[in-house]
């Protein structure tokens, strides 16, 4: 074996972990702001994220004022960040994290330590495997997820079947269909158990355009097949069992926060949301960590990934400025009480400092609700709202008015719903 | 027909063909090990539950008791020379309800007359100290410090470089077909070359009997292949038991199996599921369900943990409760059938069995005194990896923190993988928690033009 590399350290101001649209913003904004160390950690041998693999529009039209496809978005961010004199470090993976900023790194040229002023966590998101859905049956080659599907297509032009099927009804699971079609692959169809797709319904008629072919309602999927996939089975909605010949099968959607790092982290996790207890200045359990993008909720568009690394780089540098006084032990819990809520967002309320954060909550759906949403202390009702919405939808309230009537307590969230 | 003529020819490269290839290499023999599929330990050794057993519930006396006792000497023996990966953790016998717990004397006495001593009884509360997420409705049970937790596919992989790196020879992607044992010489026909061997080992696996009736004409049992489905939970899971935690066995199974892996999650299984088929290693949804619910009765948390994986392996079950292993001296053959579940554990010491049936006087060599010793990275979560090298050539995996260094010298190594599968075992590529969501194009860019089943359709 290889001698063991001895152990280097080095230190910074901020160090990002993950290079995607929302690290690379973040990191390029904090320079701005005149934050003078900032290190982009990426553990890929190259940054840009996911972005990079998605070979399609639309990216980029509000942050660069301009049309692009993933792969120059990428580029565009990172040559942004780099310009802005952003130092990032590719093939980098951090292993693990310690309390007040201490990183473990490992790198083609061996482990390493880095101490930093402050840390933010920008993993990002993944699709659920066919594991983690318990799909049953053989375990052939030609199962992926999106994102495998892509890389492949549009990192290494490489064409893994011709007709797969497509598992799943989310907006990623539309992109597929592009996906597939920029190498010739003809989906044959796509699968949803559930009774309708997830996504807005307007977007079947890209079906119809593309002249694939949507089963709601599929249960007992089964994939078949020795070598590679050769076909999937599942009961239609009509209660018989269909069998359709494909060579493929793609896994889209559900989401979850890349949220390895955390789990084996002394950070607090929400098992909402799947990714890092926050609050509303985007600061973990330990506030030397600080999160934005999509390892926050499964999952937002880049650009919304990207305006909250730019929203947050403004509250780190205040923090910096200010030398840690807003983290202060006066913070209350924002408490889910309902069945149907998967998370909110920000999970706690910092109190030291009522202005400046996020403007707006974010809610996420297990199920299809529609009520009045209440926040209450010790049940008096503080703030309510109207909320109507499906899981994987974009949910927002205002913040700002919870946070004018807290007391100090934490705040309770229920769903009254109409009768 | 290769001109070269072989001491001995093993059917199957399962684990008990790597480890008798292995044995009878190092004993001084000239083996040549067919394997039917595009890669070895492809069927029954692919998929079990990574254990290294004592042998103390196995039956007083049997050759099944035996071999297991003594492969477990040898696994510890070795294990450090052939870097193979391996965890002391220790097993627990559990009781969950009286009805149980009065069977656990018993088996503690048979522990003991197996020869594993340390075996004794706990109380709830001895357990409950050790494994405090254990659910509080344990009754009682008994340890059994002596188990170990293990890699099935390097140790397996481990015996054949050995085997290999001291002269042995491999044909993968060939099945025999048939055979004619013609004055003390065996011509076996194959899906490719023909070969010459004086002795034949059956070590077919789910294909036993089968191979015995090809090449034999003799059916002395048939196989009945047993399915077991697992479930493997995200590494956060691990911390929930350190203990193997095992069941009250009945008479068909050890029941379901809760432990850690080498690799650092957590595994629950198996089912137990009798089946005509020999090749469907299928999982389904209801089945895995049921091992998560039953999981969770024995570990609360187990509910609430992320599932990273989950598979089948297919035991090679016989009607018989013991292992078949069959001398037809008077043809030069021997079958090693029926090694229904405990072949992980006993591999070893089947090979020394069957090294004890064989007349060396046959062997064209002598016994190797100072055999060459593969190297190869140890696979385990509890060891150090090749990440925290220097020149690693960085982390290609990000899950499983597999290096591009121990991607190649798998690739470039005496027994390269046919498929991605076959590399995922290899390394851990693709094992871990994203399946593949992050890793599988730069798999591709490396592996390009390296396998017999590429990522690629439009492969040349």
């Amino acid at each position: 074996m290889n001698k063991l590399s001895e152990t280097s350290t080095r230190s910074c101001s901020v160090a990002v972990v993950g290079g995607g649209p929302a690290g690379l913003a973040l990191a390029a904004e904090l320079k701005r702001l005149g934050v003078n160390d900032v290190v982009v950690l990426e553990r890929e041998a190259h940054a840009g994220g996911i972005p990079r693999h998605c070979g399609h529009y639309p990216f980029g039209v509000r942050e660069f004022g301009r049309l692009l496809k993933g792969p120059d978005y990428a580029r565009k961010n990172v040559k942004t960040a780099l310009d802005l004199g952003v130092e990032i470090r590719l093939e980098t993976t951090v292993t693990s994290l310690h309390p007040n900023g201490r990183l473990s790194l490992s790198t083609p040229t061996g482990r390493e330590e880095l101490k930093v002023d402050r840390v933010v966590l920008c993993t990002g998101v993944r699709e659920s495997s066919r594991a983690q859905r318990l799909i049953s049956g053989d375990r052939p080659l030609g199962i992926m997820s999106t994102g495998a599907l892509q890389s492949l297509v549009y990192l290494q032009g490489i064409q893994p079947f011709k007709n797969p099927v497509i598992l799943g009804s989310e907006l990623v699971s539309f992109s597929s269909i592009d996906t597939c079609r920029h190498l010739g692959m003809r989906p044959v169809a796509m699968i949803e158990e559930q009774n309708r797709i997830v996504t807005h319904r307007i977007l079947q008629t890209y079906l119809v355009v593309r002249g694939v072919p949507l089963f709601v309602s599929a249960k007992s999927l089964k994939i078949v097949g020795r070598g590679r996939v050769e076909a999937i089975e599942f009961i239609d909605a009509h209660g018989d069992l269909k069998r359709l010949e494909t060579d493929g099968v793609i896994i889209s959607g559900r989401f979850r926060p890349e949220a390895a790092l955390l789990q084996h982290s002394h950070l607090d996790v929400d098992p909402g949301s799947g990714g890092p207890v926050i609050d509303q200045f985007g600061r973990c359990s330990d506030p030397s960590y600080y999160s934005a993008g999509n390892l926050l909720r499964p999952a937002e568009t880049a650009g919304w990934c990207w305006r909250e690394g730019v929203a947050t780089a403004k509250w780190i540098t205040e923090d910096l400025v200010e030398q840690g006084k807003k983290a202060s032990v006066e913070d209350v819990k924002l408490t889910i009480l309902d069945p149907a809520i998967q998370f909110i967002l920000p999970q706690r309320l910092s109190l030291s400092k009522r202005v400046g954060g996020m403007d707006k909550m974010q809610i996420g759906l297990k199920q299809p609700s529609s009520g009045v949403l209440q926040a209450s202390i010790n049940d008096n009702c503080i703030w309510s709202a109207r909320i109507k919405g499906h899981p994987v939808r974009r949910i927002q309230k205002p913040l700002t008015e919870v946070l004018k009537k807290e007391s100090g307590a934490n705040v309770k969230f229920t769903i009254r719903r109409d009768l | 027909m290769l001109s070269e003529r072989f001491d001995i020819a093993i059917v199957g490269a399962g684990v008990v063909g790597c480890a008798i290839a292995r044995r009878l290499t190092l004993d001084g023999a000239k083996v040549i090990v067919f394997e039917k599929a595009l890669d070895v330990l492809d069927g029954a050794s692919k998929g079990n539950s990574a254990i290294l057993h004592t042998g103390f519930d196995a039956p007083i006396g049997s050759l099944e008791q035996i071999c297991v006792a003594r492969g477990y000497a040898e696994y510890l023996e070795i294990a450090n020379s052939l870097t193979l990966p391996i965890l002391k953790s220790g097993a627990m016998v559990l009781a969950w309800n009286d009805e149980q717990a009065e069977r656990l004397p018993e088996l503690v006495k048979k522990a003991h007359e197996n020869g594993v001593l340390d075996s004794a009884m706990l109380s709830k509360e001895d357990i409950l100290r050790r494994e405090p997420h254990l659910s509080k409705s344990v009754v009682s049970g008994f340890e059994v410090p002596g188990e170990y937790i293990i890699d099935p596919w390097s140790s397996a992989h481990a015996y054949l470089l050995q085997a290999m790196a001291n002269g042995a020879q491999l044909c993968r992607g060939t099945e025999v077909l048939g055979g004619l044992f013609d004055s003390g010489e065996w011509t076996l026909k194959t899906s490719k070359t023909p070969i010459n061997a004086t002795h034949v080992i059956n070590c077919a696996g789910l294909y036993g009997d089968v191979v015995d009736e090809r090449l034999i004409n003799k059916k002395s049992f048939t196989i009945t292949p047993r399915k077991g489905q697992f479930v493997v939970f995200d590494k956060s899971s691990s911390a929930l038991t350190s203990s193997i935690i095992l069941p009250v066995p009945t008479e068909k199974t050890k029941g379901v199996v809760i432990c850690r892996t080498i690799f650092g999650n957590l595994l629950v299984g198996p089912t137990a599921e009798d089946q005509a088929s020999r090749v469907d290693a299928s999982t389904d949804r209801e089945s895995l369900q049921n091992l998560v619910a039953k999981g969770s009765e024995m570990i609360p948390g187990l509910a609430d943990s992320e599932i990273t994986a989950t598979y089948a392996g297919l035991r090679p079950a016989s009607e018989f409760q013991d292992y078949q292993v069959n001398n037809w001296s008077e043809l030069n053959y021997v079958t090693v059938g029926g090694i229904r579940s405990t072949g992980l554990s006993s591999a070893l010491g089947i090979a020394r069995h069957v090294s004890e049936l064989i007349d060396t006087k046959v062997y064209s060599g002598k016994p190797i005194v100072d055999p060459a010793i593969p190297k190869a990275d140890r696979l385990s979560h509890y060891h150090s990896r090749d990440w925290e090298e220097v020149d690693n050539g960085g982390i290609v995996c990000h899950c499983e923190w597999v290096t591009r260094r121990e991607i190649k010298r798998v690739m470039d190594g005496p027994i390269p993988p046919s498929s991605l599968e076959g590399l995922k075992r290899r390394t851990r590529v693709c094992m871990g928690r994203c399946q593949g969501f992050y890793c599988t194009a730069e798999l591709a860019k490396i592996t390009n033009g390296r396998f017999d089943l590429p990522l690629s359709i439009k492969h040349e």
